[in-house]
Formats: C-alpha cells, structure tokens, sequence
C-alpha cells in the first residue's frame, strides 16, 4: 500500500466522523420511535469499517452483520440512504423492507446486513465462489463479530473457503461483547487468530482502532486474494461505546472501561492526531470537516424524515419472479 | 426366433442427469455442489458421470458442512451463478434451515435481488430411519419465497429441473427415494414442465385422489383396485407444491364433490390440511362431504420395515378413505 497522502488522509478521517455523527445521531432518534425494532450503534468501532472498506475496490462483496451501519457507510452509501432505510422508508437502500439490520445494494457488491450472526461469513464465501467460478478480479469480505467466532456456520464457511482457496477475507470486527458477553469468557482457546490457523489460512490479530492498521492488512489479503492464494482471516480488536442495543442499560461492564478506551483508544481521536502531526491539517481544519459532517447528516436526518413510506399494497410483490409458472 | 429389441427408457435419476446435462451445456454458470457426487455421482447416481464430463469446476465435492453448502450456493447465487446445491437426503437440510429459509427465502423480498439456487434432494419414506426419512415438504411450502418440486415420473423430473434451472428463484428439489430406478420417457431439451401445473395421471368419473411424489403410485394402485368394485376414481399429481395448481385442485372440487387428498406427511400441520381448507373455503358447496385426508402418523420413522410400513399410507387406506368419499 502506497505512503499515506493527504487526500487520502482526510477522506478516511471525514469517513469516520461521518459514522459517529450518524451513529449517535440515530441513537437519539431511535430513542424518540423513529427506528423501528432498534437499531444497533457502531460508535467506536469506525477504523474497522473505514479501513477495511477504503482498502477494497467499489465493486469488491461485502456481507455483514446486525451492527453494519458503519460498513455500508464506508463502503460509499450516502447517509441520506442509510438514515432513511433506519426509518423504513421507500427512499432507503432496501426500500424500506429491511431496515437498520438489512441494508444492502446487492448489484453493487453490498450482499447485506443481516439479522442471524455468523451469517454473513457463509454469504461472503458464495459471493467468493461465484467470483472464483465466473474468474473475475474481485474478492468477498465477510465480517463477523466476536459472537459469530463461536458459531458453527462460521467455522464450516472459513474451512470452504481456505479448501477451495476462495478470494476472502474474514474480517472479525471484534468489539468483544456478543450482546452482554464477553468474548474472554465464552472463547475456548482464547486465541481467534491460532483457532482460525487451524483451518489453514493466515490469520492475524490486529488493532481495530488504527484505520491505517486495518487498510494495510486488508490491503496485503486482497492482493493474496487476488493472486488465488485463497482467503485471509483478521481479527481486528475494538470496543463499542454504546449497549448492543439503542437504550441498553447494562451492568456487564464498568464505565470505567469504556472511559479508558473513549479517552485512549478512540480511533477518531488517534487518527486526528496523525492527520494533524503529518501537517495534512491543522486542528481548524479538523473543526469544518466536522462541521461539514454535521450538516451532512442533518441533512440526511431531514431527508429520511420528509420521505414517503413504502407502499403497503406492495407488500406481496417481489417475494418471487413469478415465471416458474409460465411454459417456456 | 427373434427377438424384440426395446431402447430401455431412462431412470428417474438419468432423467435428472439428462436435464441437468442439457442446461449446463447452455449455460456455464450452473455447478454442482455436494458430497460424493465426482466419484459415487450422488447417492442415487443423480449427477453420475456428470463430472468426468465436465470437470471439478462444474461438479464440486463438499465436506459435510450443509449450511456452508447452502451459503456457498447462496452466496454465489446472489453473484450471478446458478448453483445446484445437493443434499442428497432433504433430512440433512436441517443444519442449514438457517440458510434456507432466514437467509435464501427472504433476499429477493429484502433486497430486490433474485437467488437462482436449486436445492435438490431426496424426500420421503424408504428403510433408513428416523435421520433419512423425513417428509419436510411443508416446512418449506410454508416459507414465503421458495418453490417446491416433487415430481414423480422420469418425464417429470426432467421437464421440472430444466424449468428451474431457467428461472431466478430458489427451488426445493425434491425427489422420492423410492422412484430413483424407476424407468419411463423423458422429453427432448425443449420439453420444460411449467411450476404450478398439475398432471391428471389416471382418469376417473366418482372422485379424485388429490396427491404427489411417491404416493401418485399407491394412489393409482388404489385406484385401480378400485375399478374392480366399479369406483373411478381420477389421480391428480400436484408435480409442484409452491407454487400449486389451485385451478386444479378447485376443478376438481367442483366436477367430484369427492376428493381424497394423500401424502406421506404426518398429517398435523401437512400440505394435506392445505389443500383441505383452502379447498373448504374455496368450493364448500360443490362438496357432498367433508375431503378425507390420507397421511403418515404423527411419529417418526422407524427403522423396523413393518413399523416404518405402518407409518404411511397403505393401498387399503386409501381404498377406505375413497369409499367413505362415496358413501356421501
């Protein structure tokens, strides 16, 4: 991956602010009823998104999970789409049918959130087939978190893909608490890099807070990828800030934790830093990025308000083509 | 002396072959995935020979991994392929319901974006036992999203996958392990048997066996039982179940007024209390009695042969349930 440029270095930076701005923004309107069924909040969890998805082409798969808002952000869908299919509406990137959980664009490469861990992976690895058989050059990364490392269809998927040397990447977005557990607790062997070893491929642990971190493993298993050497496992390390769930009062960690990885770990504030000790910005400069943010998604909060619901007399079409029934 | 030389017609299987075949020399984007299908060619030789012919990229050997199976097809599906997923036995389909019927199923509602994927298999009551039995057959009807093939002829089989495999929604494939030797004619590779049709395969004039699979033998065994104590009785073949000839059904209704409907389901929650209701509703006054149902008992499979022959329907029930259709 080439040195670090300044254009580059801002657009991942604005990319992140974009996410927190969304994130917490839509946690208070979820609060209010505009989410319908909740939503699930990414805040913290920005470097992983944004650097796994500025290290992959456009049209390169991604199949996701219940926390996807900041994957489907990344992967270039505007905030305007995002927030309205949070609200259900007809303008929102499903329409309106799939909500915060289901976002997806599947023509270009988004194969979707999705509501059932570990689902994801085994999407990603047939998106990866389908490449590998049609021979494109493109590749398919499947995320999962640390609750999808202890299910079954994970572990079938990542040993499909190493036997047949499918071009993925498993990319673990490990914020270390499946709903209220943590990982340390329910992982046997503790290690997810050397159990995801076992299966034959690399596999490596890395820092989720450091955006350049991520983009550079992802960007060294997209050329393995590519170069048919089969898929490529990363757990990135995270923390998110927030409860599984919009309203979440839990008492399975203390607020001292999450003080200590807001205040040190945050991967905004790390990477501000770096922009602003390359001299690619001065703290101003920081300040009207996020301005722009701001009335970016203020903008997007409108627009997802204004847009019409979806059509309930539509609510039976499209479940099928239809066709099977005609002779041909 | 001479001797007639008859061209022996294909099995059931070879009929399977045989469309499979065809389509994918038309279309490079169908594959096959499953166990044992490059050297035993399947189970029930459902795919033998198929990849000598083709190749390992056409036929692939999976491990014993059905939700890895489904996702690959899926996945690869959603990308633009055309997979055959076989499962061999449908009692296997049960490690991947998640697939199936959460992920599969719901993609074109969700996400506007078909899924082309064949799940074939085989259904239905053999010696084998609990694990190898399973009529699951309303599971699937029941899923909005899916469509269901149960055919149970050669000509049947063939002119049902080739429609499949032409068309962009997921399909159960579901063949009775009992008709797999089975021989008869099968069409040429412009004979497509449309979803949603059903087949008078015995015409009668008193009532009307409504049934598919397996049973559309017992039933014209029955049937022809019948004939011997002056009953006609007329057997309908569903051939599909999602979609399902509903004009057929009700025709029936309407010209009888004396309709058996059979399967080798247990009969709670069954394809047969579908029909049955729907029917009821649909056409109450052309019935001279309620419809009688023919089903398995709400056990499951045993692995004694009399035991498991006990199960499901026999000659003699379904000759009792059509003289009670007549007694009205």
């Amino acid at each position: 991956m080439s040195k670090l440029d300044k254009s580059t270095a801002l657009a991942l930076l604005r990319q992140m602010m974009v996410i927190r701005d969304f994130e917490e923004t839509a946690d208070k309107l979820c609060l209010r009823g505009k989410v319908p069924g909740g939503m699930h909040n990414s805040s913290g969890q920005e470097a992983v998104a944004v650097g796994t998805l500025s290290a992959i082409a456009k049209d390169d798969v991604i199949a996701t999970t219940h926390r996807s808002h900041h994957h489907t952000l990344a992967k270039g869908y505007s905030a305007k789409s995002v927030m309205a299919e949070l609200f259900t509406k007809s303008t929102g990137i499903s329409h309106g049918r799939g909500g915060s959980m289901h976002l997806a664009e599947v023509t270009e490469g988004h194969f979707g959130g999705n509501g059932i861990v570990g689902a994801g992976v085994g999407i990603a690895m047939g998106a990866a087939l389908g490449i590998q058989h049609i021979g494109d050059k493109k590749i398919a990364v499947g995320f999962v978190g640390d609750g999808g490392m202890n299910t079954g269809r994970t572990w079938e998927s990542i040993n499909m893909a190493s036997i047949w040397k499918l071009p993925l990447i498993i990319l673990v977005d490990n914020n270390q608490y499946a709903v209220e557990t943590f990982v340390g607790r329910v992982t046997g062997g503790g290690d997810l890099a050397k159990r995801a070893s076992g299966f034959g491929l690399p596999a490596y642990n890395i820092d989720g807070q450091d955006v350049l971190e991520v983009r550079k493993y992802v960007s060294e298993a997209r050329e393995r990828a590519l170069a048919g050497e089969g898929p490529t496992f990363i757990n990135a390390l995270t923390y998110r800030y927030y409860g599984h769930n919009v309203g979440e009062k839990g008492q399975y960690r203390t607020q001292e934790e999450i003080a200590q990885w807001r205040t040190t770990q945050d991967p905004i504030d790390k990477f501000t830093e770096v922009v602003i000790s390359s001299g690619f910005a001065t703290q101003a400069e920081v300040e009207e990025l996020r301005a722009s943010v701001r009335k970016e998604i203020e903008e997007a909060v409108a627009f997802a308000e204004s847009s019409p619901e979806p059509e309930i007399a539509s609510i039976t079409q499209g479940v099928d083509s239809g066709k099977l029934g005609v002779q041909l | 002396m001479t001797t007639e030389v008859k061209a022996v017609t294909p099995t059931y299987s070879e009929a399977f072959q045989s469309g499979v075949r065809e389509e994918m020399n038309r279309n490079k984007k169908i594959f096959i995935i499953g166990t044992d299908l490059v050297e035993r060619g399947g189970h029930f030789a459902q795919v033998k020979g198929i990849a000598q012919e083709f190749g390992l990229k056409q036929v692939r050997d999976a491990p014993i991994s059905e939700a890895a199976m489904i996702a690959a097809g899926m996945g690869a599906a959603m990308y633009g392929c055309h997979p055959i997923v076989d499962l061999n036995f449908i009692d296997f389909s049960l490690g991947a319901m998640d697939e199936i019927i959460n992920q599969a199923a719901k993609i074109r509602f969700m996400f506007d974006r078909p899924v082309p994927l064949v799940i074939r298999a085989t259904s239905g009551v053999a010696l084998g036992g609990a694990h190898h039995c399973n009529s699951l057959e309303s599971f699937f009807a029941h899923t909005a999203g899916l469509s269901l093939a149960v055919p149970s002829t050669p000509m049947d089989v063939k002119g049902l996958i080739k429609t499949a495999l032409r068309n962009e929604d997921p399909v159960i494939f579901l063949m009775h392990k009992k008709l797999s030797g089975i021989r008869g004619e099968i069409g040429d590779e412009n004979y497509f048997v449309p979803f949603g049709k059903a087949k008078t395969i015995k015409a009668g004039k008193d009532a009307a066996i409504i049934t598919y699979g397996y049973s559309a033998v017992t039933a014209t065994k029955a049937a022809q039982a019948l004939e011997a104590e002056g009953i006609s009785v007329e057997v309908i073949d569903l051939r599909t179940l999602y979609p399902i000839d509903q004009d057929a059904i009700d025709a029936a209704v309407i010209k009888f007024g004396r309709v058996v409907v059979l399967d080798e389901a247990p009969l709670f929650g069954s394809i047969t209390a579908e029909i049955a209701a729907t029917a009821s509703e649909r056409n109450f006054k052309s019935l001279k009695g309620p419809i009688v149902r023919v089903g398995a008992v709400r056990a499951p499979l045993s692995a004694n042969p009399a035991m498991s022959e006990a199960a499901i329907p026999s000659v003699d029930q379904i000759s009792k349930a059509v003289k009670q259709v007549m007694s009205y």
